[in-house]
Parts: structure tokens; sequence; C-alpha cells
């Protein structure tokens, strides 16, 4: 699988010019007389897996939820392939090719892990508002729902309610929902978090296999991750991206280091040695 | 990969035998695998059946209004349990149905209408459908506490447009007809009260049928997503409007047959019927038999009916008994009588119902004192205010009273308070063994996860 990942990721980096997914322009969100997102532009290619990182209160849900559909932008475009998706309600934008995790786990509580998926594919597959078919009979929802208990190691936990799962494997199926209808564009809200470092290693892993040949956004406060995982980075400062390029670009750029990793990263530095 | 299952085997496997749907779930628990042609089968056989058991007049109106009962109470929990939707004002549609099936039977017998009687209880569907799709657009577009307003508020509006409109609703009398509309079909002519139970029995099993099978379709299954967490249905595809929508608008449609049956067997559709106190009946009735199985409002409706018509001849304070019933439901059983029921055969199923026995026998019996003593106050206390005139002697039970002298009144004083400690004393002990119980089956449930 990681084989497989890498040669894709090689395969993305040669191909060009790079499509662009999901582009931001001058997006900007007011709260009140607060403005929160102050003009975010941000162009993110289709295929590319990139990290939003940022001080705590910069922005980054917020902008997650701007993107999604979640809020509408105060101003500003929002584009999904070229389209318009600023103000459209989240279900449409779903519709439209992009998902979204969300950082405090989202499920179905009362409905099994096995539903939960299987409610989450039904409308990519067609199947709408039918009440006049039987679940039972859907075997491609059915099917599908299988293989993403497969993919999310959840296969013996397939009838329990998600409100009895442990906090790791909500947080699974809280990507499983995310990636079940086959969104080409996914966001992931600190997919990571509150998780031990085992499972981190393992989380990482499970969102590279499961994002590949997507866009991928998430925002991410472990830096481990970051620069395991991203093939840019955007940094987001009071509501605005200052930064956005390779790891080792952001990682060198003085205004960084100044708003915001130089001491993430000595924290980090000190801590592996 | 789902490797070595076959794609087909896999889903029916899990299907089969799998638990009531909505929030039965929470019991992890199959019902013995007993088969659905076993449920379903014995269901039609009490059906059809019950009228020969129990084959006087009285029990045939009581049965025909049952089944009437037990399609709206099932469509009402079509939103409640499984919709998560509060709806206070149900009560517009099955009243609806129930005024259009008269006006059409009124057709039918005038000749200007050429519809047989048995087909009536469609054509109030059809109005239900039709209103609940009108003001459900309205009321669906929220959830939650607004949904609950805005239902209340259009349940008065109709209701107040009875009285606006007398032409249709037929004022404070009602409108009448007669269901015997001739020739007979079959030898059918609707006439003899066990014909009209058939024909709703028919109907109780056919809809029974109908909103069992909804709960297996991708839209009855998105619409427990939505009772679940409406946000996150918005973020997999799905338009929550639209899915509380349709399901109240299959609701409104089986709201609307009840109240066309309930039209041929009273031949009479009175605006009390779309009024606020019918809505709150709906209500009550669904959460006692308990909302969150699909049979649970099965038993909501026999209660319904036993309540409204059996109890309410026993005794004038009838409401305050069905108030407390349903205080109590509220507090000690949020599940209903059917969520009692899943519970105890869980229970039953891992062999930890013997020991709870003495349990409930301890229950049963101080329960049963405190209630003797608090229904010996209500009933001393309704006979002096309402029988004034009867002078202070009462009958209860085969005793007679006096519901001015003091020994009575002590006498019920000490059971209520007694029976009332007593019962607070052994729910306590009886808890402790409930949740021991409910423990080790948790334990014995993890273990074999692991096995």
């Amino acid at each position: 699988m990681t084989d497989v990942a890498e040669r894709l990721d090689l395969a993305r980096a040669a191909a060009s010019p790079p499509r662009v997914a999901l582009e931001l322009r001058d997006v900007r969100k007011r709260f009140g007389k607060t403005e929160i997102i102050r003009g975010a532009t941000l162009a993110v290619n289709a295929g590319e897996r990139v990290a939003i990182i940022g001080p705590n209160g910069a922005g980054k849900s917020t902008l997650f939820n701007l993107v999604s559909g979640r809020f509408a932008p105060s101003s500003g475009e929002i584009l999904l392939d070229g389209q318009r998706i600023d103000g459209l309600p989240p279900h449409r934008i779903n519709r439209q090719g992009l998902a979204r995790s969300f950082q405090v786990s989202n499920l179905f509580t009362r409905l099994s892990v096995f539903e939960n998926l299987r409610c989450a594919v039904l409308w990519s597959l067609g199947y709408r508002y039918a009440f006049w078919r039987f679940l039972a009979n859907l075997r491609d929802a059915n099917e599908r729902a299988e293989h993403l208990l497969a993919m999310l190691q959840l296969e013996r936990r397939r009838d329990v309610l998600a409100m009895n799962l442990t906090y790791a494997e909500q947080r699974a199926l809280e990507i499983g929902l995310t990636i079940a209808g086959g969104a080409q564009v996914i966001l992931l809200d600190e997919p990571t978090a509150g998780m031990s470092k085992s499972e981190t290693r393992r989380f990482v892993q499970l969102i590279r296999d499961v994002t590949v040949g997507k866009t991928l956004l998430t925002v991410e406060h472990d830096m481990g991750v970051v620069f395991g995982l991203a093939d840019r980075i955007a940094v987001l400062v009071y509501g605005e991206v200052i930064a956005f390029d390779t790891p080792e670009a952001v990682r060198a750029d003085p205004r960084v280091q100044e708003a915001y990793l130089g001491s993430v990263l000595a924290q980090a530095q000190a801590g592996e040695a | 990969m789902t490797g070595a299952r076959t794609p087909d085997a896999a889903p029916a496997r899990h299907e089969a035998g799998r638990q009531p749907p909505g929030g039965a779930a929470t019991y992890h628990f199959r019902p013995y695998n007993v088969g659905r042609w076993a449920v379903w089968g014995g269901y039609g056989l009490l059906l059809l059946l019950a009228p020969l058991v129990f084959s006087s007049s009285l029990s045939q109106t009581l049965l025909s209004q049952m089944g009437i009962a037990i399609i709206a109470c099932l469509a009402y929990n079509m939103l409640l349990g499984q919709g998560g939707m509060l709806s206070f004002g149900h009560a517009v549609y099955s009243g609806l149905g129930a005024f259009l099936a008269i006006h059409a039977l009124d057709h039918v017998g005038a000749g200007t209408l050429h519809l047989p009687v048995s087909l009536l209880p469609l054509a109030g569907g059809a109005a239900g459908l039709a209103f609940a799709a009108l003001f459900g657009f309205v009321t669906t577009r929220k959830s939650g506490t607004t949904f609950a307003m805005i239902t209340l508020g259009i349940g008065e509006l109709v209701y107040s447009m009875s009285l606006m409109l007398p032409e249709f609703f037929g004022g404070e009398a009602g409108v009448s007809s007669n269901r015997v509309v001739p020739p007979a079909t079959l030898g059918v002519t609707f006439g003899p009260q066990v014909q009209v139970y058939y024909l709703i029995a028919a109907y109780c099993f056919v809809c029974t049928g109908l909103m069992f099978a909804f709960t297996r379709t991708p839209l009855g299954r998105m619409l427990n997503a939505v009772r679940d967490n409406p946000e996150r249905v918005a973020f997999i595809g799905y338009d929550t409007q639209r899915v509380r929508w349709f399901a109240f608008m299959i609701s409104g449609l089986f709201m609307g047959v009840a109240g066309g049956l309930a039209a041929i067997n009273f031949e009479l559709a009175t605006a009390e019927m779309v009024g606020a106190q019918r809505s709150g009946a709906y209500l009550l009735f669904t959460y006692l038999g308990g909302s969150t199985a699909f049979f649970g409002p099965i038993i909501g409706g026999v209660l319904m009916v036993l309540a409204t018509v059996v109890l309410s001849e026993l005794t004038k304070a009838w409401l305050l008994y069905l108030g407390l019933a349903f205080m109590l439901m509220v507090m000690y059983a949020p599940a209903g009588v059917a969520g009692l029921v899943l519970a105890n055969l869980r229970l039953a199923a891992f062999g930890k119902l013997r020991p709870l026995l003495p349990g409930y026998l301890a229950l049963l019996l101080a329960g049963a004192v405190a209630f003797v003593g608090a229904s010996l106050m209500v009933e001393m206390l309704y006979h002096l205010q309402l029988n004034q005139a009867l002078g202070p002697m009462m009958k209860y039970g085969g005793v007679t009273l006096d519901a001015k002298g003091p020994a009575a009144w002590m006498v019920a004083l000490l059971l209520f308070v007694a029976g009332g400690l007593a019962f607070e004393r052994v729910r306590r002990r009886f808890v402790l063994g409930w949740d021991a119980a409910q423990a080790d089956i948790e334990r014995e449930l993890r273990r074999r996860d692991a096995a």
C-alpha cells in the first residue's frame, strides 16, 4: 500500500500543469465586529496533500467551516473545480465532491458502525430519498460499507452502536464517514487530536491510504504528522495565509518562524533531543 | 477487502434477525431469532382471531378502535421515535382525513361518487398526505423545539378553522353519514360492526407492514440519521429538511388512512378529531407504548383505546391516572412498555431474569398498596366534588366508604405513605440488582466479542 502511495506521489509530481481543485480568493468572515478570516487566498492543486497550521485562534476551523458550507463567507469567492461554492448549503457542496471530518467526532450515535457507513455512501450511489427499495438489497451500498469497514479495521465492531465505540474507533469512523461518499476533496479537522503516539502513527498511514489520488486539506497541530503527510503547508495567522509552500521552504521562512513555527519547532526539537 | 465474504451472503445474513429498528438498537439483542414469518403470521392471526375470542359487541367496538389507533400511533412514531420530531398537531392529518372520507362517503351514498366504501380510507390517506405536504413544508424546515412549536400552531389553526368553516366541518355536531351503501359486494354491507372490524384489521395489517418496510429503506434509515445528528447528515450529501419533509408526508398519509377508517367506523367526523387533545393522546400513548421500538406504538394504540374507552367508564378521574402513569413512565421507563419488554427479554436471554423476579413481585405489591391509597383519596375527592347530591357514602371496589369520615381518609393516607415508602425502598434495591445484571451482560458480551 505504501509503495503504491509513494509511486502515486511521484506520478503526481511529474504531471503538469497542475489542476486547481480548491481555490479561495480573498475570503473574509466577520462575526459581529470581529473579522476572523481576513482575506484568505489559497489554491490547492488536485491530488495534493496540504496541511493548514497556525496558532490557536488563527481561524483554521472557521476556514474549514467556510469551505464546507457550515458558514457562508462575508465576502470573497471559494471555487471547487472552478465552480463557485461559497454560500451553498453543506449538502450541495458535498454533492459537488467535497467532504469534511470534524474535530469532535460527529457520528450517528444510535446507529451501528455499519449503518453509519452505509448512510454515508447512499447519496453518492444515487439512492437519494428512496423509500421503495430495501437497504438489504442495495448490493453496491452494502459492499462499499463492508469495504470501508475493512479499510478502517472496524470489522469486529460492525454492529456496535457508534456511541459505544472507543475514542480512537470513533475517530476512525469519523474519517470513514468523510471518505465514504468518494469525494475528491477531503477536509480533515485535527484527525489525530487526542491520540497516543502509536495510534497517531497508525492514523497517518490510514489517512495516506484512504486519500490516495485525492486532494487533502488537513488542520493539524502535531508537527510530526504535518511534515510526514503534507506536500505543502499553509500557515494561517490571524485570518491570513502568510505562507504556502513545501515543508522545507515553510520551515525556513523567517516570517513563519517569527509568527508561529519557531516556538513549535524549538519545542519539537527539544522533545526529540 | 471483504475477502472471504461472498457479496450475496454478507448483507443478507446481517439483515436477517436483526433487532427492531430505531432506538431499539439501544439494546443490542436479537429476540430469539424468531423468524420474520412467525412474527408477521402471529400478528395477522391475532388480528384475525381477536373478534372470535372477544365476541361481545363492546369488544368488537374496542377492537375496531384499537386497529385505528395502532395505525395512527405507528404513523406518529415515524416522526417521534424514528425521526426525533415531536409533533403537537398530528391529529390534524388523521382528522382532515376523516372529514374528507366522511364527505366522500356522503357522495358515495348519494351516487355522485363511484368508489367502494372499502377504499374510502385511501381517500382519507390522500387527504392526510396532501395536508402533510402543505403544512409539513413549513414545519419541517425547522427541527427540535421550533418544529414542535410550529406544529402546535398549525394544530390550533386547523382547529379554529373547523369552527369557521361549518359547511365542511359541520360545526359543533360534526358531519355524519351512513356507511351502508347498497348494493352489497359479496355480502359485505359494512352494516354489522364485525365487518367494519375486518376492514380495519386488513388496513391495520397492511399499514403496519408498509411502515415496517419503510424503516428498512434508504429514506427510513436516513430519517434515523437525521434524528441522531442532523448536522452530519448535511455533510454526507443529504438535505435534512427534505428527509424530514418526506417522512412527514408519509406519516401524514398513514394518519389520513387511520382517519378515514375512523370516519367509516363512527360514521361521524367531529372537530374534536383535529383538536389538540387528540394530538396529545397520540403523543402520550405512542410514548407509553414505547417510541424506541417499532412495535411500541402497537402497544400504545391498544392502551389508548383501553384508557379512553374502558378506564374512562370505570372512573371519572381517568385523566388523572393517565397523567400519573405517563409521569412514572417518563421517570422510570423512558423506553415505554416496549422498552421494558425488550429489556426483560434481554435479561431472560442471558439467564438474569429469574433472580430479579422477587424484586419485581415486591415492587408490584408495594406499588399496588400505594396505588390503592392514592386512588382511594382521588375517588373520595371526586365523589365529594362531583356527586354531592348522592351524599358522602360511596362504593370503592365493592366496599362502601364514608367519604366525609376521617377513618377512610386515615386508612387511605396510611396505605399511600406506607406503600410509597416501601416502593422507594424496594426500588433502590431493585435498581442495584438490575444494574449488576446489566453489567454482567456487558461483560459477557465483551467476552464473546473477544472470543
